[in-house]
């Protein structure tokens, strides 16, 4: 049996609380952290999108009619949308994961603001899709003749439509990680439907060449405009005439993409769950 | 004496299980306080509700001063949670994660000094996933204590720990003791109550159904002794006269003499059985 000690005082001035922003980054240089550190998945994370762009871009290298623009330009601009929207499958799995193995319940146990959490996520994926992007740009330019824009307004729509993306898929991915019933089949349950909506907003088959019905469907989600976004940064004026609108709608663009980034963020401060379906 | 924590009328029921049906419970600052139980009796509910982790149906409750039920940043700092399992934060060091730990509270110990203390020091630059469980749960108890807490709560510590690490690991918790931190712990071990713990209760179908230091919970140190010999044994409140009485009848020496007391553990089957 232990002597019973006298009790440690309380600490004599209440000393203040470190702010929610310096927590946050430091979650950020953490989950970066041990982000580049699982090798696999780093090399897998980074070379999917860049293993399609070669693959398709080889494949399908003719001139669309009337416009000077090659089919792989137009991939190039979708792939840059689908690596916008990388949050959404590694935040949906890795939240699943982290409920799943015990970080969010040790967290919850800590005085660690859950903001700093959420800003930890958002940092390390801006990172991940920043470096994601960047690459295809430089493979885009290297071996399928894309002209990065030199007029500043275009580079000001690919930040807006690159931030708005990254923040409005990942606040999304963030609602979706409570839907998986454990981190094993988080990758299942939300590879699918990343790989769905892919197909229907414009990544590897422009909306052109489908069904009405699949092209009004994806135009409720965010991926279709993010995609519409980027080319309009990529292929300019010359490529207005491929969209179905026979424009580029940057209003538009920016509408949907803001109102997913307010639902989401309603959408996770309702169902996010610090604990896993089994710990009650 | 101040008092750590005060539970009056504590339930908690999941469906139609009661899990929890009415404890009360006064636990002093400075003490090492034990839990014990079957599974399934209560004990972690009770825990996780002092932890701020779950909402009770009913009871009041007041853990250093404040309701669990409206868990406070400011009160989150001053208590340490060690949780039952966790295999988080597998990629990073076990220096990276205790120091990025100590950044969530206000005033946080030394975290190479926290590593000293549990130690980890020659493990502070390994990969928490190529720890052994036994290293991974001191992780889990600097990762507890890391904020200076006053109140830790311990779940569980040393399941499936071999015995020198558990021993290792009760000196540790004995050190903690010693400096003052009050220490709820629950446990399976009879053995780990009786080393660490001033004051044990046991829980039983959601319920406490004894409370006491270890040497006298539910009537050990009053109960009847049995001395046993070659050829007999005897249940006895007197064993001292009942030996003397063998000793004259053997001549001296007594073949195969022993007196037994109840053992903690013999005292704690009885209690859960009833």
């Amino acid at each position: 049996m232990t002597e019973i000690a006298a009790p440690r005082a309380a600490t004599a001035a209440p000393a203040r609380m470190p702010s929610t922003l310096r927590v946050g980054l430091s979650r950020a240089a953490l989950e970066t952290r041990m982000f580049f550190r699982e090798k696999d998945a780093v090399l897998f994370t980074f070379s999917f999108p860049i293993i399609l762009l070669v693959i398709f871009g080889s494949i399908f290298s003719d001139q669309m009619e009337g416009t000077g623009l090659s089919v792989s330009q137009l991939y190039v601009a979708g792939l840059i949308g689908s690596a916008t929207m990388t949050g959404f499958q590694n935040l949906g799995i890795g939240i699943a994961m982290d409920r799943e193995d015990g970080t969010l319940k040790r967290l919850a146990g800590t005085p660690m603001p859950p903001a700093a959490y959420f800003i930890g996520k958002a940092l390390n994926t801006l990172l991940v899709s920043f470096l994601q992007v960047a690459i295809l740009l430089a493979i885009g330019v290297a071996m399928f003749d894309l002209e990065l824009p030199s007029a500043a307004s275009s580079w000001l729509t690919f930040a807006w439509v690159f931030v708005l993306g990254v923040l409005g898929s990942s606040l999304l991915g963030v609602a979706v990680s409570s839907l998986p019933r454990s981190g094993k089949s988080a990758a299942a349950v939300i590879t699918m439907p990343f790989v769905v909506l892919q197909f229907i907003s414009g990544v590897f088959i422009p909306l052109s060449q489908l069904p009405d019905t699949l092209a009004r469907i994806a135009s409720f989600f965010p991926l279709k405009w993010m995609c519409q976004g980027f080319r309009s940064v990529f292929l300019g004026d010359a490529g207005a005439t491929l969209e179905l609108a026979k424009s580029y709608e940057p209003g538009r663009v920016a509408l949907v993409l803001g109102a997913w980034l307010v639902g989401g963020l309603v959408l996770c401060l309702t169902t996010f769950r610090w604990k896993g379906r089994r710990d009650g | 004496m101040t008092t750590a924590v005060r539970v009056r009328g504590l339930a908690k029921r999941y469906g139609d299980v009661q899990a929890v049906g009415g404890i009360d419970l006064d636990i002093q600052a400075g003490e090492v306080f034990a839990i014990l139980g079957p599974n399934g009796a209560g004990k972690s509910t009770t825990v996780e509700i002092l932890e701020g982790y779950r909402r009770r149906d009913a009871g009041e409750v007041s853990v250093l001063g404040t309701d669990p039920g409206r868990p406070t940043r400011e009160w989150r700092s001053r208590i340490g949670v060690v949780l039952q399992t966790a295999n988080d934060v597998a990629e990073a060091t076990v220096r990276e994660t205790i120091r990025h730990f100590a950044g969530y509270y206000p005033n946080p110990a030394d975290p190479d000094e926290v590593i000293e203390r549990v130690g980890l020091t020659d493990k502070a630059g390994k990969r928490i996933r190529q720890l052994s469980g036994g290293q991974r749960r001191r992780m889990d108890v600097a990762l507890g204590v890391i904020g200076n807490p006053e109140l830790l709560f311990l779940d569980e510590p040393t399941t499936g720990f071999d015995p020198e690490a558990r021993r290792r690991f009760w000196e540790l918790i004995q050190d903690l003791a010693h400096q003052g931190t009050t220490i709820v712990l629950t446990t399976h071990y009879l053995d780990e109550a009786e080393a660490l713990a001033n004051r044990v209760a046991v829980v039983a179908r959601g319920r406490i159904v004894a409370e006491g230091t270890p040497a006298t919970l539910g009537g050990r140190a009053t109960a009847k002794a049995t001395v046993h010999w070659a050829g007999g044994s005897e249940e006895t409140d007197t064993p001292t006269k009942t030996v003397l009485e063998l000793s004259r009848r053997f001549d001296g020496e007594i073949p195969e003499l022993a007196v037994i007391r109840p053992s903690l553990e013999d005292i704690y089957l009885r209690l859960i059985e009833d």
